[in-house]
């Protein structure tokens, strides 16, 4: 039991659950912001010396002589070190998230399409003027352009994500010192005793400051709990989505550690503002 | 002791309420401090519990100057002077046995050390079968009997009690002040506030009497 009756004040009812709901929001934003990086890195990883040669149906022109057509030019191209063709089941595959698999069916016309790995600086618009000559219909498609503005988005909600958690701690901190400071008002006349009866300060800040533990334990670790719950049922159900373009709820021991250690960096976060607060108000008082 | 040396108190921006108080407390001395309502009786109790700084003047406690000394330092000082408040201020969530253990606690005593002794000295009091009542079941005079427990368990070297017998009956009464006697036979220095007359004339000692914020001293001190 504590000198100081704290488990009474209105901050024991109402405290752990604000921390909860803290906690889960600041680690589901979190987890945003951690995919959204992954994702950027891992679309930047994708793309980098890739391109693409997408040969349009053209009607009464066969796809196969023509795509063979366009991989051996491309093979003749100075500084590109692959070029392979994709199967029309490759390629249904990459579209299959976007239209559904059961729309594609093999009457529809698809465009066919060349992998291209290049190892230095291409000139696209001499390639691209150098492939349509030869082969009807063939154009480069390079995905910097726009994966850069894809990228540029990404980063906003990332960056955003981030804001997300900082604006949750923040508002954590302004809510322990609220309660800190309603249970110093609360129990000012016992504080002058134990002050007068010759207590220190850090005596009574160590008062609050394990009640606010207590209270930050009963709400961060539900909360973060809770949150890891449906961090796995997200995961679960964007992996059935088959949707690739999706940033994966992956995020490696580095990431779920960040992840499982926000709870508990919210919990000392309390708790050293309970002791700092009062710490800081103790200070006015003789 | 106490030293008190041309000290006024005011409280915020208001009039002073004490006025060029100039008085000693010799090691081991006897006081009553008596004085009619408002008279400023609290405020000079205030100053010597250390709950107010004066607002001019030098105070010297235990060998050291009390305006200029830091707060951080304050603590040290309260531990060595015990106070019976007139309105008790005990903690009402605490039993009998934790608010007298209060200040041995606060000084960093372990319970198994000190548990004893606070028992012992509640069942001087008349306590022994309220140890674990809390304060809102106890009586006016069994909530000062702790009060005064709790002011004398850790052995201060100033005692200050502000009425301590006005809510106990007479026999109750006689007994506390031989136990305040016999504190002070051990070298504990007293100040009694009261407003009785009668046992300021049954125990003899020298009188701080307080009128308009101003001090006489009568008797030998």
């Amino acid at each position: 039991m504590t000198d100081l009756a704290l488990s009474r004040d209105a901050s024991g009812r109402f405290m752990p659950w604000v921390i909860a709901v803290m906690v889960f929001l600041a680690m589901l934003a979190l987890a945003g912001a951690m995919a959204m990086h992954q994702a950027v890195a891992g679309w930047q990883r994708g793309i980098e010396g890739r391109l693409t040669v997408q040969i349009a149906d053209v009607t009464g022109q066969a796809m196969a002589p023509r795509m063979a057509a366009a991989v051996r030019e491309l093979r003749t191209v100075p500084g590109i070190v692959r070029a392979e063709p994709l199967s029309r089941s490759a390629v249904e595959a990459l579209l299959a998230p976007w239209i559904g698999r059961e729309n594609l069916g093999a009457e529809l016309p698809l465009p066919g399409l060349i992998d291209v790995e290049a190892s230095g600086g291409i000139d696209l618009k001499a390639l691209n003027a150098r492939l349509a000559a030869t082969v009807p219909g063939a154009t480069v498609d390079d995905p910097k352009p726009w994966l850069e503005r894809l990228v540029r988005l990404a980063r906003i909600v990332e960056g955003l994500g981030i804001g997300i958690v900082a604006g949750i701690g923040l508002a954590t901190i302004a809510m322990v010192i609220f309660a800190t400071r309603a249970g110093l008002a609360a129990h000012r006349d016992a504080i002058e005793v134990l002050h007068l009866i010759g207590a220190r300060d850090a005596y009574i800040a160590s008062q609050f400051q394990w009640q606010t533990l207590r209270l930050a334990l009963w709400g961060g670790l539900p909360g973060g709990l809770f949150a890891a719950l449906t961090l796995g049922l997200l995961g679960f159900l964007g992996a059935g989505l088959e949707a690739g373009i999706l940033p994966a709820l992956a995020f490696g021991p580095a990431g779920w550690g960040m992840l499982a250690g926000l709870p508990f960096i919210a919990i000392v976060v309390a708790t050293v503002t309970a002791r700092l607060a009062v710490m800081g108000a103790l200070r006015e008082m003789l | 002791m106490v030293r008190f040396q041309n000290v006024g108190m005011r409280y915020g921006l208001g009039p002073e309420v004490l006025r060029d108080l100039n008085f000693r407390l010799a090691p081991g001395s006897f006081h009553f401090l008596t004085g009619t309502s408002g008279a400023g009786k609290s405020s000079l109790l205030k100053l010597l519990y250390l709950a107010k700084r004066p607002s001019r003047g030098l105070i010297t406690m235990f060998d050291r100057d009390i305006a200029t000394t830091p707060r951080g330092a304050l603590p040290a000082f309260r531990r060595r002077i015990g106070v019976v408040f007139q309105d008790f201020r005990l903690l009402d969530h605490l039993s009998a046995l934790d608010n007298v253990a209060l200040p041995l606690r606060i000084a960093g005593a372990k319970p198994r050390q000190t548990d004893q002794h606070v028992r012992e000295l509640l069942a001087w009091v008349g306590l022994a079968d309220r140890m674990n009542a809390t304060p809102p079941t106890l009586s006016g005079g069994e909530k000062q009997r702790v009060a005064i427990a709790r002011a004398i368990i850790a052995r201060p070297q100033l005692l200050l009690a502000d009425e301590p017998t006005g809510n106990v009956d007479p026999a109750m009464g006689r007994r506390l002040m031989h136990l305040f006697l016999e504190l002070n036979k051990i070298g504990t220095t007293l100040v009694i506030a009261t407003h009785d007359e009668q046992m300021i004339g049954e125990f003899r000692r020298p009188v701080l009497r307080i009128a308009d914020g101003e001090l006489h001293v009568e008797g030998d001190s």
